[in-house]
C-alpha cells in the first residue's frame, strides 16, 4: 500500500491554526514535497554525496525532512547540485545521444467524390485518386542534460501538385526534474486538447482525420509555439491538470488567427500584433483515468481553448471539448491482443465573428454574428488476434447558419470501417471505406488503402 | 519553543495518520516492472517493502499498456525495479516521462537495472529489424535462470540499502537467506533436471535459453521464425522436420502464447506441449519466484520424462 500522498494538505491545514508558525509549516511543507525530488540526482554524484543523498530520499520521514532542510541550507535549494537531475528514459541502445526514427504514410485509392480535397480536408488524408504521400516524418529526441529532454518533427508531405512541402511540426523541451510534480514544455507542439489532436498520424487508428477535429483545429491541428503547464495531481487516480499558453497567430490555429480564417467568417483579416495577454491562446485540459478492472481502464477528459479571432479587433473563439478512452485487453494477451476499445471526442465551438467587411466583395458588410459549430466522433476497435485490427468511426460535424456561407462550415457526417494488419509494430496495411454525406451535395463513397513504415527508433506509445 | 513544538508534533502526526491508514509502517515503496523481479524484491526487501508488479503475471511483458495509473504508482516509487534489457522499452518510457520521480530516475538510487552484472547471451553484433524485434542489449529473458535471480536480488539489496540504509543490515541478511534458499533449490532443481541433460526441447519465443543453458537442454528450434514475429506454416513445416529428425518431444508455452499453434506442431511430431510460465502468479500453485521455477521443473521432468 502507498503512503497517501494527503500528507501534505492536511500539513497545511495543521499549520493554518496556527498561523504565527505559518514559516515553519511552509518549510515542513516544502520539504514534504522536495523531498522526492531534491537532492538525487540522475548523475551520479561523488560517492560521499550519494550517500547523503541516498539517506535523505525518504518522504514523509520526519529523520528525512530534518536532513533536507539542513542539505537545503548546505547546499543552497535552488542549486543545480540538489536538483533532481533526471532523466526518466530507460536504457537506450542506440549508442548515440538522440534517437532517430523516420515513418512514411503512403495512401492509394479511390473516390466518387470530384472534390476529394473537400471531403478530406485534413494534411495527412489522402488528396488524390491515386496515390498520396502524406505524411513522412523524421523524429528526434533525446536527453539535453540532466534538466530536460529534447523531441522534434519535421513533416515532410508530397501535395495533390506532387509538391513536396516541409513542416517544424514539433521541437519542444521537457522539464525532466521540477518539483512538487509540475512539468513544462516549450517550444513547438500540438495542443494538448482531447486525445486525437496531439497524436502523429502514424498513431491514428484511422487513416483520415476526424471531420470534428479538422473543423476545429484545421487540416494541420492545432499546434503553436508556446509553453505548456502540468501539474500532476496528488490523488490516488491519475489525474493531470495542463494549461497551454500559445501564439494564437498563423496557419495551425485555424479559430483563432490564422491567415485562413476567411474561409471561416469571409471577411477581411484585422491584422495586429500581441497587445495583452488576451491575444494568446489559453487552453486548460483536465484528464482522469481508473482501472475500472484488472482488464478494463477508462480515460475521460475534459478541454478549452480561448482566443481571439482576427473577424474583428476584439473577437473571441471558444472551444470547448469532452473525451473518452475506454479500453479492455485480455489478461493473457500476446503481443497485446485481443482488446476492444472506444474512443469518443465531442467538440463545440463558439466563434464570435465581428462586423467585417466581405472578403470577396468589399462593398458588402457582414454583420456581427456568433458562428456556432459542434461535431463529435466515436470509434470502437477490435483486435481480434495478434496483429489483426477491425475498426468502426462514426463521425459529424454541423454548423449554424451565418451570413456568410462558409464551406467548411457545412454539415457533414461520415462512417468508416476500416481493418488493420500490423506486420510488426514496424509496419501498418490499412484498408478503410468512407462513406460521405455532404448537406445539399450528397453521398460519396470512397475506398483507400495504406502502408506505414518505420525505421530507426520507434518512441513507445501513450495509453 | 513549546507551541513551535507542539505545531511541529501536530504536524507529524498528521502525517503518521496519513500513512498509518494505509501501512503500518514507512515501507520502502517498491515497483518493478515485472512479477519475477517482484517477487525477488519482496524476499529481499520483507516486511520493510511494499512491491507492486506492473506487469501482469498472464500477459506479455513487451507488450504491457502504459495505462495511467501506473504514472501514479511511479509518481509515489521509491524504487522502481526495472529489467534493463529492453524488455520494457515499448512503454516504460512515456510512464517515467510523466511519472516526474526524481527518486526513480535513471542513475538515482532509487533505480534497479536488474539485469546489471548478468552476461546476457546474444548480444546483437549489427541492428537489423529484418531479423525480428531483436533487443540490442541481449536476450532479456534472464530470470528464468535461477542464478541469475541471485545477482539481480543483490542489484536489489544494493539499491535497498542505499534508499534505506537503517534497514540496511536486513536486507542484507534477508539477501544472504535468499542466496542460501537459491543455493539449495538449484541443487534439487538440477537433481530433478539431471536426466534429461542434453534433451532437445521446442519453445514458441526464444525466452528459455538461460533456462537450457543452465539446466543443459539443447533448444532445436522456436516456433517463432524470428523473435517478435508470427509463426507461420512453412517455418512451421520446418519445425515438424527438425523436430522429427532430433527426437524434440516437448514444446514450452508461456500463458499469452497461442497455444493451439504449439498444440498443432505437437500432434504432428508426437511431443507435449508445457505450460511454463516465467511469471509468479500466472498460475495459483505459483505466487513466488521459488514456485514459479518449482512449476517450470516439474513441468519439464514430468514432460521429458513421459517421453522417455
Amino acid at each position: 500500500m502507498y503512503l497517501s500522498q494527503s500528507g501534505p494538505a492536511l500539513i497545511s491545514f495543521a499549520c493554518a491554526l496556527k498561523t504565527s508558525r505559518i514559516k515553519f509549516c511552509l518549510l515542513v511543507c516544502a520539504a514534504v514535497y522536495a523531498a522526492p525530488t531534491v537532492a538525487l540526482g540522475q548523475v551520479k554524484p561523488p560517492k560521499s554525496k550519494q550517500d547523503s543523498i541516498a539517506r535523505a530520499d525518504s518522504i514523509a520521514r520526519a529523520d528525512s525532512i530534518a536532513l533536507v532542510k539542513q542539505l537545503e541550507k548546505e547546499l543552497g535549494a535552488s542549486g543545480a547540485d540538489t536538483s533532481s537531475a533526471a532523466s526518466s528514459q530507460g536504457p537506450r541502445a542506440t549508442g548515440s545521444y538522440m534517437n532517430i526514427g523516420f515513418v512514411t504514410l503512403t495512401d492509394a485509392g479511390w473516390s466518387t467524390a470530384h472534390d476529394i480535397g473537400a471531403i478530406e480536408r485534413g494534411d495527412h488524408d489522402p488528396k488524390v485518386n491515386g496515390f498520396t504521400m502524406p505524411n513522412a516524418e523524421i523524429s528526434l529526441d533525446g536527453n539535453v542534460d540532466p534538466y530536460f529532454k529534447g523531441f522534434s518533427n519535421i513533416v515532410l508531405k508530397i501535395d495533390s501538385a506532387g509538391d513536396t512541402g516541409i513542416e517544424l511540426e514539433e521541437a519542444y523541451g521537457l522539464t525532466t526534474s521540477l518539483p512538487a510534480n509540475l512539468q513544462i514544455k516549450f517550444g513547438q507542439f500540438f495542443t494538448e486538447f482531447g486525445r486525437q489532436n496531439p497524436q502523429h498520424p502514424h498513431a491514428w487508428s484511422f487513416l483520415d482525420a476526424p471531420l470534428v477535429l479538422v473543423r476545429m483545429f484545421g487540416p494541420d491541428g492545432l499546434r503553436s509555439q508556446g509553453v505548456r503547464f502540468s501539474y500532476l495531481l496528488p490523488t490516488s487516480f491519475y489525474t493531470e491538470a495542463l494549461v497551454t499558453v500559445a501564439n494564437a497567430t498563423g496557419g495551425t490555429t485555424s479559430s483563432f488567427r490564422s491567415p485562413d480564417s476567411p474561409e471561416i467568417h469571409g471577411g477581411i483579416i484585422d491584422n495586429r500584433q500581441v497587445e495583452h495577454a488576451s491575444d494568446l491562446l489559453i487552453a486548460p485540459r483536465i484528464n482522469t483515468s481508473f482501472d475500472l478492472t484488472e482488464t478494463q481502464t477508462i480515460v475521460l477528459g475534459v478541454s478549452a481553448a480561448f482566443g481571439p479571432n482576427n473577424s474583428g479587433p476584439s473577437a473571441k473563439t471558444q472551444i470547448y471539448g469532452a473525451d473518452l478512452y475506454w479500453k479492455w485487453k485480455a489478461a493473457a494477451a500476446e503481443a497485446g491482443f485481443p482488446f476492444l476499445s472506444l474512443q469518443t471526442e465531442a467538440l463545440w465551438r463558439h466563434y464570435d465573428a465581428a462586423q467585417r467587411i466581405a472578403e470577396a466583395n468589399p462593398a458588402v458588410i457582414l454583420p456581427s454574428e456568433v458562428l456556432k459549430d459542434d461535431g463529435a466522433y466515436a470509434q470502437v476497435l477490435w483486435g481480434i488476434k495478434p496483429r489483426i485490427v477491425a475498426g468502426l468511426r462514426g463521425d459529424f460535424a454541423r454548423g449554424n447558419q451565418s451570413a456568410f456561407v462558409s464551406e467548411l462550415r457545412r454539415d457533414q457526417s461520415r462512417w468508416s470501417p476500416n481493418f488493420t494488419w500490423y506486420p510488426t509494430e514496424f509496419s501498418k496495411i490499412r484498408v478503410q471505406y468512407n462513406y460521405d454525406n455532404r448537406k445539399a451535395i450528397g453521398t460519396d463513397h470512397s475506398l483507400w488503402f495504406q502502408l506505414e513504415f518505420l525505421i530507426g527508433a520507434h518512441a513507445a506509445h501513450k495509453f | 519553543m513549546k507551541l513551535m513544538n507542539l505545531s511541529r508534533t501536530a504536524a507529524f502526526a498528521l502525517i503518521g495518520i496519513t500513512g498509518a491508514a494505509t501501512q503500518a509502517t514507512a515501507q520502502l515503496r517498491v515497483v518493478a516492472t515485472t512479477p519475477d523481479l517482484a517477487s525477488v524484491a519482496r524476499e529481499v526487501g520483507g516486511d520493510r517493502v511494499n512491491v507492486v508488479a506492473l506487469a501482469k503475471p498472464t500477459e506479455d511483458p513487451h507488450f504491457v499498456d502504459a495505462k495511467p495509473s501506473f504514472i501514479v504508482t511511479l509518481n509515489r516509487a521509491d524504487v522502481l525495479i526495472e529489467g534493463g534489457a529492453e524488455l520494457e522499452l515499448g512503454w516504460l518510457p512515456p510512464l517515467l516521462e510523466n511519472a516526474r520521480n526524481g527518486r526513480i530516475a535513471a542513475g538515482a538510487p532509487g533505480r534497479v537495472v536488474a539485469s546489471e552484472g548478468i552476461r546476457l547471451l546474444e548480444i546483437p553484433t549489427s541492428f537489423d529489424r529484418s531479423k525480428g524485434d531483436i533487443h540490442s542489449l541481449g536476450n532479456p529473458h534472464f530470470m528464468v535462470d535461477p542464478v541469475s535471480a541471485k545477482i539481480v536480488a543483490r542489484n536489489i539489496a544494493n539499491h535497498f540499502a542505499q534508499v534505506d540504509p537503517k534497514n540496511a543490515a536486513t536486507y542484507t541478511s534477508n539477501l544472504a537467506r535468499f542466496n542460501a534458499r537459491i543455493d539449495t533449490k538449484l541443487a534439487e532443481w538440477q537433481k530433478e533436471l539431471a536426466p534429461y541433460r542434453g534433451a532437445k526441447i521446442v519453445t514458441y519465443h526464444r525466452d528459455f535459453i538461460y533456462l537450457a543453458q543452465r539446466f543443459g537442454f539443447t533448444i532445436v528450434d522456436e516456433l517463432e521464425p524470428k523473435p517478435g514475429i508470427a509463426p507461420s506454416p512453412s517455418h512451421l513445416a520446418q519445425v515438424i522436420g527438425e523436430m522429427r529428425r532430433e527426437n524434440a518431444k516437448v514444446i514450452l508455452v508461456q500463458p499469452f502464447q497461442n497455444r493451439k499453434t504449439a498444440e498443432t506442431v505437437a500432434r504432428q511430431t508426437g511431443a507435449s506441449v508445457l505450460d511454463t510460465p516465467q511469471q509468479p502468479g500466472a498460475v495459483s500453485s505459483s505466487t513466488t519466484y521459488f514456485d514459479m521455477v518449482d512449476n517450470i521443473v516439474r513441468a519439464l521432468a514430468t514432460g521429458l520424462g513421459a517421453q522417455k
